[in-house]
C-alpha cells in the first residue's frame, strides 16, 4: 500500500526501475524469439503473423516501456540528489506520470493476450496500420496504450525541468550543474517538444481506426506520408531523448573512477545543447527513400551529418578526462569505458547512413537494424547498466557484488558484438530488415546464425544482473555516504540510502564538483546553506494510481467501442461507450477530489531530525 | 594482460571490415558490394568513401583508448590525486574542426550523388519506361511503350536506361535491386517516385521488398532478367502471342472461369493477380519456390513447386489474397494438371 501511494521521487525511481525492468525483460523474451526464428534459413519456428507482431512489440516495448522508465529511474533516483532538492517540484505529478506510464504499458502488452498484438512496426507506417489491413485490435492497443503511456512521459518531463530549473541548492548555477542533471534538463525539454508530435499522431491514427476519420486515406484526401512525418517529427528526437541521459550517466562514471574533473565541461554542455536541436532538424533522413526529392535529401542529410560533430566533441571530452587521471575498472566503469568505442561505431555507421544516395542502399536493412541496435543498446543500455551500477548503492544502501558485474559486462558486451556487428553485413549483402525468414545460400545463414548465438550471450549478461540483484538484495543494507571513495557530487554528501527529505539542511554549493571540493578543502560535508529547521513533506496519495487506473479504463472502453460481441451485455457497454464514459469519471473524479481538498502535508520536527543523525 | 586483449579485440573487427570490404562478397546478383550497374557502382563508391573516413575515425578513437586505458590505470600505491584539469582550448577546436572538415568531405559527394539520382528520366525517349505497381505481396510490371503487363519478372534490355514509376496498390513497399541500385518506396497515389537504374550485362538479379508489408513482406521477392536488346524484342513478341490455354477443353473452361478471373494469361483475363503469361520460363513460383531453370540448390522442378503453390497457397505465402484452389472446387487432379499445364507454357525468346 505504501507504494501505491507513495510521492517519494526515490520510491517513485525505484518503482519505474521495478516496472522498465519488467517491460525490459518481456522486451528481451521477444528478442530471443525474434533471432530464433532467424537463427536458420526457412526456419518456422513462429508463424508470419506472429513475427510481425514481436517485431512491433519489441521495438515498441523496448523504446517506451524499457529505457524510458530506467532513465526516469535514474533520473528520479539521482536528480532531486545532485542538485541538492528535497524533492522534484510536483511529487504528486511523479507518482502521476509513473502509474499512467504502468498502465499504458500495462494496456499495450494486454494486446498478446486479448487477440492480437500491434503487427505494423513500431513504426506503425500508414496504411498497413489502418483498419483495412491490420484487422485486429493491436494497432488500437498501440495507439491508446502508448498515448496513456506517452502522458507519463510528458508529466515527468514538465517535472524534470521544473525541478531543476527552481529547485537547485544555493551557489548552483546552471553551469556548475553535473552533466548527468544537465542531460535530464535537456532530455526533459525535447520530451515536452516531441512527446505532444506523438500524441497528435496518435490521436489521429486512432480516430481513423475507430471513428472511421481519413488523416491518413488516399482516397479520402488523406496521406500516409504525413503519418511518416509526424511520427519521425517525434522519432527522431526521441532516440536523443534516449542517449543523452546516457551521455549524462558516462560524464559522471568516467570521471569518479578517473579521480578527474570532466575536461571541457562547457563544450560538454553545448554539445548536449547542440545535439538536442540539430536532433529535431533532421527527422527526414528516415524517408530518404520516400521519395521527397532532392533538395529534401540534400538538405536533411548535411544537417544529420552535421550532428557527428558535437558528439565527436565529447568522445574526445571523455578519452582526455581519463588522460592522467588513475582509471579504475569497476564494473560501472567498464560498462562506461564500453560504451565509447561501441557508440563510435554507431555514430560513424550513422554518419554513413547520413549520405542519401548511399543510404538508398542501407535504408530498411540490417545494416541499419545493427547501426541502431549499436547506438541504443550499445550506447544507452550500457550506459543505464553503467549507471545502475554506479548508482546502485546511493538508491539501495548496498553494493552490487563487483565479481559477477565484471561477469556481466564481458557477457553481455561478448554477445553485443557477435550479435549486431555482423549485421553490418548481412545488410550490405542483401538482406533486408523485418522479414520473418530467408532462403538458404543467400549467404545469410552462417551471419544469422553468428547473430542468434550472440544474442542468447547477451541474455546471459541480463540474467548474471539479475542474479547479482537478488543476490545483493539478500545483503543488510548500509553502506558509506560515499562507497566510491572518489564521489563528486551532492548524492554522495548524504546516507545510502537517503533518508526521506535528502537532505537534513540543504547543502551550500561553492562550484563544479561541490562534493570533491569540500573533499579537496579537507572538509568532510557540505557546508549547510540553512540552519536546522523542520522540513515540510508532501504526503502520500492513492490519488495517481486511481486517475491511471480510470485512463486505463476509458481507453480499453473506447478501444472496444466498435467491436461486435456476441454477448448483448458486453456490447451495450462498449458500443455505447459506457465503459469509457465510467473510466473518465473515475479519472476526473480523482481530479476532482485532488483538487476540492486541501493536503497541506506534514512536517518532519527538528527533534527528530537531530535524532536520527545521531543513530 | 587484460587491457592488450582488449585493444585487439577492437581492433578485430576492423580488420575484419577491412578484409570484408576490399574483398567484396556476396551474391553477384543481390550484394550491395557486388553492383552490376553505374547507379549501384556510385552508390558504393560513396559507401567505400564514407567507410575509408570513418575507419580513420575510429582507428584515432580506439588508439587513444587504448592508450589511455593502458597508461593511466590506477597502480598500486597511487594515492595522489591527479591534478584537476578543466579543459584545452586549442583541444577542443581541432576536435571540432576536423570533424567538420570530414563530414564536408564527404558531404560533397553526398550531394552531388542526390541531385544525380533524383533526376526523372521518365520522359526521356531514350529510357524504357516501366510502371511498377506493387501489391501484397507481388509485383507489377507494366511497360506503357510496348502493350506488356506482366509480374515478378521484370525483362529489361541490358545498358538501357530503365526509367520506373514506382506506386503501389496497397500498402507501403519498397523496390529493390541491390546489385543494380539503391532502393525508392512505392507510395500510394499522389506521392507517386521516379528512379532509373541501368544494369551493365545480362544476367538474373534478385529484388526484394524493403518496407514492412504484412506477414509475407520477407517473401515479396522478385527477378531481374536483363538481356541483350535482341532477346528484349524476342520476350516482347513472345509475350504478346495470342494465349495458350490447357489442351483439355474441360479443364480450359474451369481455368477461364475461375483463374482468369483475376489472372491474365496473353490477351485473356484479368489484372487482379499476377499475370501469368510464361509461367514456365520464370525462375521461381511465389517468388521464393525456385523453379529447376534458375540453377540454384535447392530448386524443384516448376511443376512440383506449382502444385505445392496452389494446394495450399497460404502455407507458402502467409495473408496473401489468392483463394485456395480447393475451396474453388479443383480436385487434386485438376491442380496437377494446371499445373503441368503453367509448368509447359513457356516463352520463347
Amino acid at each position: 500500500m505504501d507504494w501505491l501511494t507513495t510521492v517519494d521521487h526515490k520510491k517513485i525511481g525505484i518503482l519505474y526501475l521495478i516496472a522498465g525492468g519488467l517491460f525490459f525483460g518481456i522486451g528481451g523474451i521477444e528478442a530471443i524469439l525474434i533471432r530464433l526464428q532467424l537463427i536458420k534459413p526457412m526456419n518456422d519456428l513462429v508463424s508470419a503473423q506472429v513475427f510481425n507482431e514481436l517485431i512491433t512489440m519489441h521495438g515498441t516495448t523496448m523504446i517506451f516501456l524499457g529505457v524510458m522508465p530506467v532513465i526516469f529511474a535514474l533520473m528520479n533516483a539521482v536528480v532531486p540528489l545532485q542538485i541538492g532538492a528535497r524533492d522534484v517540484a510536483f511529487p504528486f505529478l511523479n507518482s502521476l506520470g509513473f502509474w499512467t506510464f504502468l498502465f499504458g504499458g500495462l494496456l499495450l502488452n494486454l494486446s498478446w493476450i486479448m487477440g492480437g498484438a500491434p503487427d505494423a512496426g513500431w513504426t506503425s507506417y500508414t496504411p498497413l496500420s489502418t483498419t483495412e489491413y491490420s484487422s485486429t485490435h493491436g494497432v488500437d492497443f498501440y495507439t491508446i496504450g502508448l498515448q496513456i503511456a506517452g502522458l507519463g512521459t510528458l508529466i515527468g518531463g514538465i517535472n524534470f525541468l521544473a525541478t531543476i530549473i527552481t529547485m537547485r541548492a544555493p551557489g548552483m548555477s546552471f553551469m556548475r550543474m553535473p552533466m548527468f542533471t544537465w542531460t535530464s534538463f535537456i532530455t526533459s525539454a525535447m520530451i515536452l517538444f516531441a512527446f505532444p508530435a506523438i500524441t497528435v499522431g496518435l490521436v489521429l491514427l486512432s480516430f481513423d481506426r475507430l471513428l472511421g476519420a481519413n488523416f491518413f486515406d488516399v482516397a479520402a484526401g488523406g496521406s500516409p506520408v504525413l503519418w511518416q512525418h509526424i511520427f519521425w517529427i517525434f522519432g527522431h528526437p526521441e532516440v536523443y531523448i534516449l542517449i543523452l541521459p546516457a551521455f549524462g550517466i558516462i560524464s559522471e562514471v568516467i570521471p569518479t573512477f578517473s579521480r578527474k574533473r570532466l575536461f571541457g565541461y562547457s563544450s560538454m554542455v553545448f554539445a548536449t545543447i547542440l545535439i538536442a536541436f540539430l536532433g529535431f532538424m533532421v527527422w527526414a533522413h528516415h524517408m530518404f527513400t520516400t521519395g521527397l526529392g532532392p533538395v529534401a535529401n540534400a538538405l536533411f542529410a548535411i544537417a544529420t551529418m552535421l550532428i557527428a560533430v558535437p558528439t565527436g566533441i565529447k568522445i574526445f571530452n571523455w578519452l582526455f578526462t581519463m588522460w592522467g587521471g588513475q582509471i579504475r575498472f569497476t564494473s560501472a566503469n567498464l560498462f562506461a569505458i564500453g560504451f565509447v568505442p561501441t557508440f563510435v561505431m554507431g555514430g560513424v555507421t550513422g554518419v554513413m547512413l547520413a549520405s542519401a544516395p548511399a543510404d538508398f542502399q542501407f535504408h530498411d536493412t540490417y545494416f541499419v537494424v545493427a547501426h541502431f541496435h549499436y547506438v541504443i543498446v550499445g550506447g544507452l543500455v550500457f550506459g543505464l547498466f553503467s549507471g545502475l551500477h554506479y548508482w546502485w548503492p546511493k538508491m539501495f544502501g548496498r553494493m552490487l557484488n563487483e565479481t559477477l558485474g565484471k561477469w556481466t559486462f564481458w557477457t553481455f558486451a561478448i554477445g553485443f558484438h557477435l550479435t549486431f556487428f555482423v549485421q553490418h553485413f548481412l545488410g550490405l549483402l542483401g538482406m533486408q530488415r523485418r522479414i520473418v525468414s530467408y532462403l538458404p545460400n543467400q549467404n545469410f545463414d552462417t551471419l544469422n546464425f553468428i547473430s542468434t548465438i550472440g544474442a542468447i550471450l547477451m541474455g546471459v549478461g541480463v540474467l548474471l544482473f539479475l542474479a547479482n540483484v537478488v543476490m545483493t538484495a539478500r545483503k543488510p543494507s548500509g553502506v558509506a555516504n560515499d562507497p566510491w571513495e572518489d564521489g563528486r557530487t551532492l548524492e554522495w554528501s548524504i546516507p545510502s540510502p537517503p533518508p526521506e527529505y535528502n537532505f537534513k539542511q540543504i547543502p551550500l554549493v561553492r562550484g563544479l564538483d561541490a562534493f570533491w571540493k569540500e573533499k579537496m578543502a579537507g572538509n568532510k560535508e557540505m557546508t549547510p546553506s540553512e540552519p536546522l529547521g523542520p522540513i515540510h513533506m508532501p504526503s502520500p496519495s492513492i490519488l495517481p494510481f486511481v486517475m491511471s487506473l480510470g485512463l486505463f479504463i476509458a481507453g480499453l472502453g473506447f478501444m472496444f467501442s466498435t467491436e461486435e460481441f456476441s454477448n448483448s451485455f458486453m456490447s451495450l457497454i462498449f458500443n455505447k461507450y459506457i465503459v469509457m464514459i465510467v473510466g473518465l469519471v473515475i479519472t476526473f473524479a480523482a481530479m476532482i477530489a485532488r483538487s476540492v481538498f486541501d493536503d497541506h502535508g506534514y512536517h518532519i520536527e527538528t527533534e527528530e531530525l537531530e535524532g536520527e543523525g545521531k543513530a | 594482460m587484460m587491457k592488450r586483449w582488449q585493444a585487439v579485440k577492437r581492433l578485430l573487427p576492423l580488420m575484419a571490415m577491412f578484409a570484408l570490404v576490399l574483398s567484396g562478397c556476396g551474391r553477384e546478383d543481390l550484394s550491395v558490394l557486388r553492383p552490376q550497374g553505374p547507379v549501384a557502382q556510385g552508390q558504393l563508391d560513396l559507401i567505400k568513401l564514407s567507410i575509408s573516413i570513418m575507419i580513420v575515425v575510429m582507428v584515432v578513437v580506439f588508439g587513444i583508448a587504448a592508450y589511455v586505458l593502458v597508461k593511466f590505470r590506477k597502480k598500486k600505491g597511487q594515492d595522489k590525486i591527479p591534478e584537476q584539469v578543466e579543459g584545452n582550448h586549442k583541444l577542443e577546436i581541432i576536435w571540432t574542426a576536423i570533424p567538420l572538415l570530414l563530414v564536408l568531405v564527404l558531404a560533397i559527394p553526398t550531394i552531388q550523388k542526390v541531385f544525380a539520382y533524383g533526376e526523372n528520366d521518365w520522359n526521356d525517349p531514350d529510357a524504357v519506361k516501366v510502371e511498377v505497381t506493387s501489391h501484397q505481396f507481388w509485383w507489377e510490371f507494366n511497360y506503357p511503350d510496348y502493350g506488356v503487363k506482366t509480374a515478378q519478372e521484370l525483362v529489361i534490355p541490358v545498358g538501357k536506361k530503365i526509367a520506373f514509376q514506382l506506386k503501389t496498390n496497397d500498402v507501403l513497399h519498397s523496390f529493390w535491386v541491390p546489385s543494380l541500385g539503391g532502393k525508392m518506396d512505392t507510395n500510394t497515389e499522389g506521392s507517386v517516385n521516379y528512379m532509373t537504374l541501368i544494369a551493365d550485362k545480362a544476367d538474373t538479379y534478385i529484388g526484394k521488398c524493403a518496407e514492412l508489408c504484412g506477414p509475407s513482406h520477407g517473401f515479396m521477392e522478385f527477378r531481374v532478367k536483363a538481356v541483350d536488346d535482341a532477346t528484349f524484342e524476342n520476350w516482347v513478341a513472345a509475350f504478346k502471342a495470342p494465349a495458350v490455354l490447357p489442351e483439355d477443353p474441360a479443364l480450359a473452361e474451369k481455368f477461364k472461369t475461375n483463374c482468369l478471373s483475376c489472372h491474365a494469361v496473353g490477351d485473356q483475363g484479368g489484372a487482379m493477380g499476377p499475370n501469368l503469361t510464361g509461367m514456365g520460363s520464370r525462375e521461381t513460383v511465389a517468388s521464393i519456390l525456385l523453379n529447376d531453370i534458375s540453377g540454384e540448390p535447392g530448386s524443384k522442378p516448376t511443376k512440383d513447386n506449382l502444385v505445392e503453390w496452389l494446394s495450399e497457397p497460404q502455407a507458402v505465402k502467409p495473408g496473401n489474397t489468392m483463394p485456395n484452389p480447393k475451396d474453388l472446387g479443383f480436385t487434386d487432379q485438376e491442380i496437377e494438371q494446371i499445373a503441368d499445364y503453367l509448368a509447359n507454357y513457356k516463352l520463347d525468346y
